[in-house]
């Protein structure tokens, strides 16, 4: 490998050829502070943040563009340096709007730390530009005044996630981040996967903030509320309280649940094992009886508003059962309050999720049984640290909690739901039972893992060669698609997540403060649910005790007439 | 005094290729043709011609490394899009002799193997458009454009792509995303445009007048060129003479002229019975000063020496009933409307330059702000992502550096000139 | 919409010619803008997200996603015009046709528009009107260029 020997502040350092002045001074310690720089995703060099002193080049160099050569002298904090960064900050500043104090962000907003870190003492300027309304039509609100233009809301909407809804619009001081003709994102092919949330800088992007509702539910005596956890919550909430990411929480977290007042704490992961019945049994009858093939899952509302607007061909492929989330509403409110003998319309279901796109799921026309809604309110995963935080709960501090049956028992099929992969691998648990007709010991899937945006394997199943891939970020789902229509490639099963890494990675997940630990952050929140999936004792969905129970005493077969009724759903070409 | 780039200008019907060729056109480009491609190359450079839009990067030099590029395809481009206030010479020559343009590209073309150009237009010069387009299909017809060009198997050809209101699309990788149909918003450098330019490939890009000037140099050889002008400036330069001068137009000169006669002389004098205050010179984003530096000569070096750059060759005169603070403040709310938005010194800072002078004006700007807008003026300089955030602070600097004392007097709440409204003062 | 496909397809239907194509479009909308309407068909066509065909249109000064006059008065505002009174010949404007920059009159005739240099500066100080040049104005000239347009001299 070709290296490359410079001197940073006076420091001498050797770094591979191609590597830029960013990186070599942080192999020296020397974090020089960036705002619109998201390696692999954003590096327009536009916000100039960065910028530093390289001898004998003309003017300031963005370092987090600029690539290193022999010999180079670059010097990171001179006072020309001090000077520029902190004219550029007061710039960002005076047209941002700095209601901290009142904003989601405070304490967590990189604008907050570079201020502070950089010396910013004043602002210099009064005037500000009024970059239009907040826009509050859907689950993802936007505040243009807030935004300081960094585009990396852009980039992860256009290149990862392959929608393209927001894009740079005016010139000049007008410049502003937003849809077409400014209108609210519910208009338009916003898939809510908030992928954009995550990496704000700023509070410009926040989920919208449903607590209000919760809590409300929650001091409504006439309620009998109860609230179900999805898989990827228990090994990220513990973030917003200084635990290490992927530290599983489960039983703080329905320690505090318990503490907030709900009548009952069940689990995503239970109405998981549901889905896999459920769509196992669907994979199986389309593999017999010439179904429609690939079949491709259903549980991700971004993915599957994704296919709505772009891939009309698709949607007869799709699973019609519905997600985790909603199958648990469905039977909350129809199962479980014969069992409790509780009145259906008392019942309120909250739904804690790592995602955003659930709350527009929990919305949708079709996620109602008997003029029902499945689900009353989601919240996200930062939601819920929020309600901790207002009752004053000392999370750290709490016992472990128990969960409430009989919604609320789940195997490590159910839990690995959260990430990529896990789906699929926890499909082809039962499937290999039901085709073999022999509960088997081998159960990890170890080719359906991993970090990969796009896997392929062939599983061999009582002879079968059963073709399966697995996609996760909807930008990888359209690439696996294409292929599809090219004729290039073709499935018997297909597991997509609309978020890359899976729900781990959801948009409703704490924000990861420093972005370049994101990948291990990912990887540490995926280990935690494998980890819970190894220690379980009952690992395949049709093993679950309540599961077998709901079917024998409510449902009867999977995929019958009150399967049909409650828990399958129909889609919608936009 | 020789004329050069102008010697056709109202003598013939612009878009008519036989009256061109009558009037010595096309014999450039048949040179060429019977040249080696080095050997033209090493015309251009003898002539020792610099880009003519305002960057002034050797030509010569330009087409060497240019032509020394292994990959393809090249395209010949033109800047034609002349946003640059005060400049008005592009204009002239795009609906006065348009083939010395297009006959320069084509000359470009040969040496460089390229099969396609594209000539960007402002769009505000809608109507010079068609003439353009006419001389290029009249080329085409009588095969000095297409494929074949003169009964060879030489093929080039031309199209018009029209720019759509946005002065950034001067600067080159701007000018090129325009030509992809994407905002102008420039891109980084390096990569630079010869090595990936439009459409990711090796592009020469140049100005007008530079193509312009390409024709004469075959024709009548690189040394008569540089004959002409100084010894660091050869040829000829279009100059463009505005504001408060009698003769306002288009002025072919030999370098080495002082701006003093192209003023007095040429120009007539103020107007008004008024006096000289400073010379925009380059236009908004060049240097102010004052009267006492109009001796300078116009050549590269010489005024590079004084501080200045000749920029376009815009020469903005402006008399002493105007107040240079209210002027810079005109001259920053240009560059505060033309950014392009994406680099916080300039999309910020033009903002704020306008904000302190508005103040300014009006008698409420302090110490604190002046020092402020210094300050703000060598950030935008070294920090900006592209030429026109680094220059825009240009006239600032320089009207600071010669008239300080005015601005001095505003935060004083006095406008000698009367100009400035003042109208904050009552406050203090 | 048949006019719009027309065009698309001269320029055959290809991205890089979106500039092109909207400003054709813009010319024969009778608005000097850009209907909605347009702009979601040419998206659809062209494949693009149409908040980057937004993102394009809203870039570029020419321009206009609302309804504009028939003829766009535009003063130029930069330097050379400047020093040579353009402040005047907007007030005379502003007089005359009894709106201010970024109105449009009553009857839909004239929009009243500050542009950046047009590259008049010899003649300044200058206005355009559609695509034609006035330099050298006075008050009668500019009276006289502004009731030629409205006596319908320019049509066609």
């Amino acid at each position: 490998m070709d290296m490359v020997n410079l001197t940073i502040d006076g420091i001498a350092v050797s770094v591979p050829k191609d590597t830029t002045i960013l990186e070599a001074a942080k192999k020296l310690n020397i974090n020089i502070p960036t705002l619109c720089f998201m390696k692999g995703i954003n590096e327009p060099g536009s916000c100039r943040v960065c910028v530093v002193e390289v001898e004998g080049w003309r003017g300031l160099q963005p370092a987090c563009v600029s690539k290193v050569s022999e010999g180079l002298v670059v010097k990171t904090a001179t006072s020309t340096v001090r000077e520029a960064r902190k004219n550029i900050l007061e710039l960002i500043m005076a047209n941002h709007n700095r209601e901290c104090l009142s904003c989601s962000r405070n304490l967590k907003c990189e604008l907050q730390t570079l201020c502070n870190d950089n010396g910013i003492d004043r602002l210099p300027y009064d005037k500000k530009i009024d970059k239009g309304c907040i826009d509050t039509s859907g689950p993802i609100v936007r505040d243009p005044n807030k935004c300081v233009l960094c585009g990396r809301c852009v980039s992860v909407c256009s290149k990862q996630q392959d929608v393209g809804v927001i894009d740079f619009a005016h010139r000049g001081a007008h410049t502003t981040v937003t849809t077409a003709y400014e209108e609210g994102l519910a208009g338009h092919d916003c898939i809510n996967c908030g992928q954009c949330i995550k990496i704000c800088p700023v509070g410009a992007l926040q989920e919208r903030d449903d607590t209000a509702k919760v809590w409300k539910a929650l001091e409504n005596k006439d309620l009998h509320v109860v609230v179900q956890t999805a898989p990827a919550v228990r090994v990220a909430l513990g973030e917003e309280f200084g635990f290490a990411p992927g530290t599983n929480v489960e039983g703080k977290m329905v320690t505090a649940l318990r503490r907030l007042g709900f009548n009952k704490i069940f689990d995503t992961n239970f109405s998981a094992d549901l889905t896999i019945i459920e769509e196992g049994n669907e994979l199986i009858q389309r593999i017999r009886n010439g179904g429609k093939l690939p079949m491709i899952t259903s549980c991700s509302p971004g993915w599957i508003k994704y296919c709505e607007h772009k891939y009309h061909d698709f949607l007869e492929n799709l699973s019609t059962c519905k997600s985790p989330q909603q199958m648990f509403g469905a039977i909350a409110k129809s199962y479980y309050p014969l069992k409790a003998d509780v009145d259906p319309k008392n019942m309120f279901v909250v739904a804690v999720m790592p995602c955003t796109a659930k709350k527009y799921e929990a919305d949708r026309e079709e996620m109602q049984v008997d003029g029902l809604k499945d689900i009353d309110v989601v919240i996200t995963t930062r939601e819920l640290a929020r309600m901790i935080r207002q009752a004053g709960i000392q999370f750290a501090e709490l016992e472990d909690g128990q969960r409430d049956s009989i919604l609320g028992t789940y195997t490590g099929a159910g839990t690995i739901f959260g990430n990529t992969g896990g789906v699929m691998e926890a499909a082809l648990r039962t499937v290999a039972d039901e085709l073999t007709g022999k509960s088997l010991d081998c159960i990890e899937y170890t080719q359906v893992r991993g970090m990969a945006g796009i896997k392929e394997a062939t599983i061999n199943i009582a002879d079968m060669e059963i073709k399966v891939a697995i996609a996760s970020g909807t930008g990888n789902a359209g690439k696996l698609l294409d292929k599809i229509r090219a004729g290039e490639a073709n499935y018997h099963f297909i597991e997509v997540m609309g978020c890359e890494g899976g729900c781990i990675n959801g948009g409703g997940q704490p924000i990861i403060k420093d972005k370049s630990t994101s990948e291990e952050v990912k990887a540490a929140r995926i280990k935690g649910l494998y980890d819970i999936d190894r220690a379980c004792e009952i690992r395949k969905s049709h093993d679950n005790p309540e599961i077998q129970k709901l079917y024998s005493e409510y449902l009867g077969e999977a995929g019958g007439h009150k399967s049909h009724k409650l828990l399958h759903t129909h889609y919608i070409a936009r | 005094m020789d004329k050069v780039l102008s010697a056709r200008f109202g003598k013939i019907k612009p878009d008519s290729v036989e009256e061109y060729i009558e009037a010595g056109g096309y014999q450039g480009l048949k040179k060429t043709m019977s040249m080696e491609h080095v050997d033209a190359i090493e015309e251009i450079k003898k002539a020792n011609l610099f880009g003519r839009g305002g960057a002034a990067y050797p030509t010569g030099l330009k087409w060497e490394q240019a032509y020394a590029i292994k990959k393809g395809p090249k395209y010949m481009v033109c800047n034609a899009d002349e946003g640059e206030p005060g400049t008005f010479k592009d204009k002239h020559i795009l609906s006065e002799d348009p083939l010395e343009l297009i006959e320069g590209m084509t000359i470009g073309a040969y040496i460089m193997g390229a099969k396609e150009g594209y000539i960007y237009i402002r769009g505000e010069y809608a109507a010079i458009h068609r003439i353009v387009n006419s001389a290029i299909e009249n080329a085409r017809k009588a095969g000095y454009l297409g494929k074949n060009i003169l009964g060879t198997d030489f093929e080039f050809d031309l199209k018009v792509v029209s720019g759509a209101g946005a002065y950034v699309c001067g600067e080159n990788t701007a000018l090129v995303e325009s030509i992809e149909g994407k905002t102008g918003r420039p891109r980084q450098k390096p990569p630079y445009i010869k090595n990936c330019g439009l459409y990711q490939m090796p592009t020469v890009l140049n100005n007008v007048e530079t193509y312009a000037c390409i024709p004469w140099i075959l024709k009548d050889g690189g040394e008569k060129f540089s004959s002409l002008g100084t010894e660091f400036s050869c040829g000829t330069k279009l100059m463009c003479l505005s504001g408060n001068v009698k003769n306002r137009g288009v002025y072919e000169i030999p370098f080495g002229m002082t701006l003093r006669k192209l003023i007095y002389e040429l120009g007539g004098g103020i107007t008004n019975g008024r006096k000289l205050k400073f010379v925009h010179l380059g236009g908004s984003s060049g240097s102010c000063f004052p009267e006492r530096l109009v001796d300078t000569k116009i050549c590269y070096y010489d005024l590079k020496k004084a501080g200045f750059s000749l920029g376009s060759g815009a020469v903005l005169v402006v008399d002493d009933s105007h107040c240079v603070v209210d002027y810079l403040k005109t001259i920053m709310e240009f560059f505060e409307e033309e950014s392009c938005g994406k680099c916080t010194p300039c999309r910020e800072g033009n903002l704020r330059m306008v904000e302190i002078l508005e103040k300014l004006t009006e008698g409420t700007a302090t110490m604190d702000d002046f020092t402020k807008m210094k300050s703000l003026a060598q950030t935008m300089k070294t920090t900006s992502f592209c030429g026109l955030g680094q220059s825009a602070p240009v006239p600032v600097i320089t009207l600071i550096k010669y008239f300080e004392e005015e601005f001095l007097e505003h935060i004083n709440g006095v406008c000698r000139t009367g100009v400035c409204s003042m109208s904050g003062k009552a406050g203090k | 919409m048949e006019k719009v496909r027309e065009i698309l397809n001269r320029y055959g239907n290809s991205k890089e010619n979106l500039i092109q194509v909207m400003l054709e479009l813009q010319n024969i909308s009778g608005t000097n803008s850009l209907p909605h309407e347009w702009v979601s068909f040419v998206a659809e066509t062209l494949d693009m997200p149409i908040s980057k065909v937004y993102g394009v249109i809203t870039f570029y000064s020419m321009f206009g996603t609302v309804p504009r006059g028939k003829y766009l008065v535009e003063v130029c505002k930069s330097g050379p015009c400047y020093v040579t009174g353009s402040k005047n010949i907007l007030q005379l404007l502003e007089d005359k046709l009894e709106i201010k920059p970024g109105q449009t009159t009553e009857d839909g005739f004239f929009t009243l528009i500050l542009s950046s240099c047009f590259g008049a500066c010899d003649i300044a100080p200058a206005i355009k009107i559609g695509e034609k040049v006035y330099g050298n104005l006075t008050s009668e000239k500019l009276s006289e260029i502004v009731d030629s347009y409205m006596e319908g001299q320019h049509n066609g």
